[in-house]
């Protein structure tokens, strides 16, 4: 889903902070997100994601920073006035209340007629497929189903702002992937806008339209799941999202639409200009799977460096070597298995020729 | 099927000790009371003289023992009778005491609950710390406090809210405090066991679909903690009932307590069948209520744990 710029602003955090007693858990946070956009805050635990999404929610206040929703500042309202709802982590569904009792809890707070009420939770709970679960307990539906229940709770009172908690990391991995597709088609159909806390860099790419690389309290980067992972702004982005190699050097050539910098291996070019100093020092970040392999020499002169196969992982749908490079860096290549066997001429201890076109690299300067 | 490492003698055994507890020490006793509760001692006030008749072997029973609760020897209206107002006395007080100990044990037990981890033994501790000292050694200290020239009247005198002493002791009143403040904790103790259970993030998500605290704590935290509501009810409840103690100590002579007069059948009239009957009477009163609570809503509490 495209974003359209003009929609920027819909949410917007500025200069956030969030401080307990010494330590800083949100370090100025801005972000603008667009109306209707699933915008995922990404990271590791501890890293502030969570105290960023319970300050939106909030269950935090902020300690100094505003948060805006559609232009009105939210920051001061406690929970319960917020137009807000939120997917719990654990889905704190209510164990004494029945599905539709949990689905109509927030509905009956509102003090609606009795008939809206009953039209509005039997319209999420067919929007959940659930319809048929209306009069069981909590405990008595699958991992699955409970979320889709905490899915249909958190969109009943239809928030300007719907906030994902971790929204899959209950369920086991296989559900996982299907559930996921399922989520964003009701997100999407309701046409809800959605903040998402994740540390599963798969579901964010997934499922998110932006993504939000956090750590230690400060948001890295924004952008798309293709932005991010293919231009990863620091050393910390690259190496979180997905796996990467980054070769240390210092810049050799510097230009307009290309420079190079010299590395263990050997002299490394990106097909990209960068503003810098020549021999400062930077880093060259290249994905696994944008590497060739073969024992043959390949017709190319550019990035390509020979090395010695010291492990090799089958994964089913990939295979993965780790090459000792002649100066003894240890560069791991993924190669998808297309056709069976392709790959199996090469073996443990094998003299590899290894290369990348010079668009594959990204240059780190931090 | 869980592995078992017992074998299956061991496992009775460990299964049976309770039970062999409660068969000895509460069925047996109560079957005895039981059997006393028939007896017609005739005049060698006799309590354990046989139910049956020596020549046919057929079963005697004395249910004038039973009848003389319910309606006086002499006639009179049914259910009117010292007995049937001491045990309405004694329920109405002990509903006061288990309601008092709810309203002051729940904010107790939930403040305890929602302490930090690490000074909740050290609190839990403090609601336990009375146990230490004798009951009686407690009792008597209320008498001190509550006394004409105790510490409350002391007080009311100098702050000029009243120039005679109010009488406090040997009242409903002092009994009242005396009942709740002596079992409180078994109040406290069965709440804060259920609250400490609980699940913080159900009132967040209660206040995230726009509840109030208050309505939150209404709507969430106590029909969650009926369990431990009635844990805590029944224990303080059942024997306060039957308490004899401490309407002696601190209540007033008029009132009298069925413990009481169970006690005076027992030691003062020699009426043992007499004193088996109420206290088999008393028993019924409140396990049989009991039972159809548990059976009504054990299937529900038991589809939901």
């Amino acid at each position: 889903m495209a974003v359209q710029p003009d929609k920027v602003g819909y949410l917007v955090t500025e200069k956030l902070v969030k401080r307990f007693d010494d330590a800083l858990a949100v370090d100025e946070v801005s972000l603008s997100i667009a109306q209707g956009e699933i915008f995922a805050l990404l990271g590791s635990s501890g890293c502030g994601k969570s105290t960023l999404l319970r300050m939106l929610a909030g269950f935090e206040s902020p300690t100094s920073g505003r948060i805006l929703l559609g232009g009105q500042d939210v920051a001061k309202l406690a929970p319960y006035n917020r137009p807000i709802n939120m997917m719990f982590q654990s889905y704190a569904l209510f164990p004494h209340l029945n599905i539709w009792e949990n689905v109509a809890f927030g509905l009956k707070r509102e003090g609606l007629p009795k008939d809206e009420i009953k039209q509005r939770t039997g319209e999420m709970l067919d929007l959940v497929q659930l319809g048929a679960y209306a009069q069981r307990k909590p405990h008595q539906l699958s991992g699955g189903q409970q979320q889709r229940v905490a899915l249909a709770r958190s969109l009943a009172k239809r928030p300007k702002l719907l906030l994902l908690d971790e929204p899959l990391g209950a369920l086991d991995k296989k559900l996982r992937e299907q559930t996921q597709f399922e989520l964003v088609n009701i997100i999407e159909k309701v046409g809800v806008t959605c903040v998402m806390v994740t540390h599963d860099q798969e579901e964010a790419m997934t499922m998110a339209s932006r993504i939000a690389v956090m750590s230690k309290g400060s948001v890295l980067q924004v952008g798309t799941p293709e932005e991010v992972y293919e231009h990863p702004s620091n050393r910390f982005v690259a190496d979180f999202i997905g796996n990467v190699n980054v070769f240390e050097g210092r810049l050799s050539v510097d230009e307009v639409d290309r420079c190079a910098a010299i590395t263990g291996i050997g002299e490394i070019h990106i097909g990209h200009g960068v503003s810098g100093t020549l021999n400062m020092p930077v880093g060259i970040a290249v994905r696994p799977e944008k590497i060739e392999i073969s024992k043959t020499r390949p017709a190319v002169d550019v990035n390509l460096f020979t090395g010695k196969v010291k492990e090799i992982a089958y994964f089913g749908s990939y295979n993965t070597f780790i090459v000792l490079a002649s100066d003894g860096t240890r560069v791991k290549i993924t190669e998808a298995n297309t056709s069976r066997q392709e790959l199996s001429d090469i073996t443990w201890e094998d003299d590899v020729y290894f290369w990348w076109g010079d668009r594959a690299g990204v240059l780190l300067r931090d | 099927m869980p592995q078992t490492t017992l074998s299956m003698p061991g496992r009775r055994f460990v299964i049976g000790v309770p039970y062999g507890w409660l068969l000895l020490f509460f069925l047996l006793p109560f079957l005895i009371l039981l059997y006393i509760s028939f007896v017609d001692m005739g005049n060698d006030i006799n309590p354990f003289k046989p139910i049956w008749d020596s020549g046919t072997g057929l079963l005697k029973l004395k249910y004038e023992n039973y009848w003389s609760i319910f309606r006086n020897p002499d006639g009179g209206v049914l259910f009117q009778t010292l007995y049937i107002e001491a045990y309405l006395r004694s329920i109405w007080y002990a509903l006061c005491t288990a309601v008092l100990c709810l309203l002051i044990g729940y904010p107790f037990a939930y403040f305890i609950a929602r302490s930090k981890p690490s000074v909740r033994p050290a609190l839990l501790m403090m609601v336990m710390l009375p146990f230490w000292t004798s009951f009686l050694l407690r009792v008597y200290a209320w008498k001190g406090i509550l006394a004409d020239q105790g510490v409350v009247n002391q007080l009311l005198m100098a702050s000029g809210l009243t120039t005679e002493p109010v009488q406090l002791l040997y009242t409903n009143v002092s009994m009242l405090v005396g009942m709740t403040y002596v079992y409180l904790p078994f109040m406290v103790l069965p709440l804060y066991a259920n609250l400490v259970k609980m699940d913080f993030r159900l009132l967040e998500a209660a206040y995230d679909l726009g509840t109030s605290p208050w309505k939150a704590f209404w709507l969430i935290t106590v029909p969650l903690s009926r369990a431990g509501i009635v844990a805590g009810f029944m224990l303080v409840f059942i024997p306060s009932v039957g308490e004899f103690v401490i309407p002696s100590l601190l209540g007033g002579p008029e009132n009298i307590m069925i413990g009481r007069v169970v006690w005076d059948e027992m030691f003062t009239s020699n009426n043992w069948p007499r004193a088996s009957a109420l206290a088999v009477v008393m028993i019924g009163l409140i396990v049989i209520p009991l039972a159809l609570y548990y059976r009504y809503t054990g299937e529900s509490a038991e589809s939901r744990d």
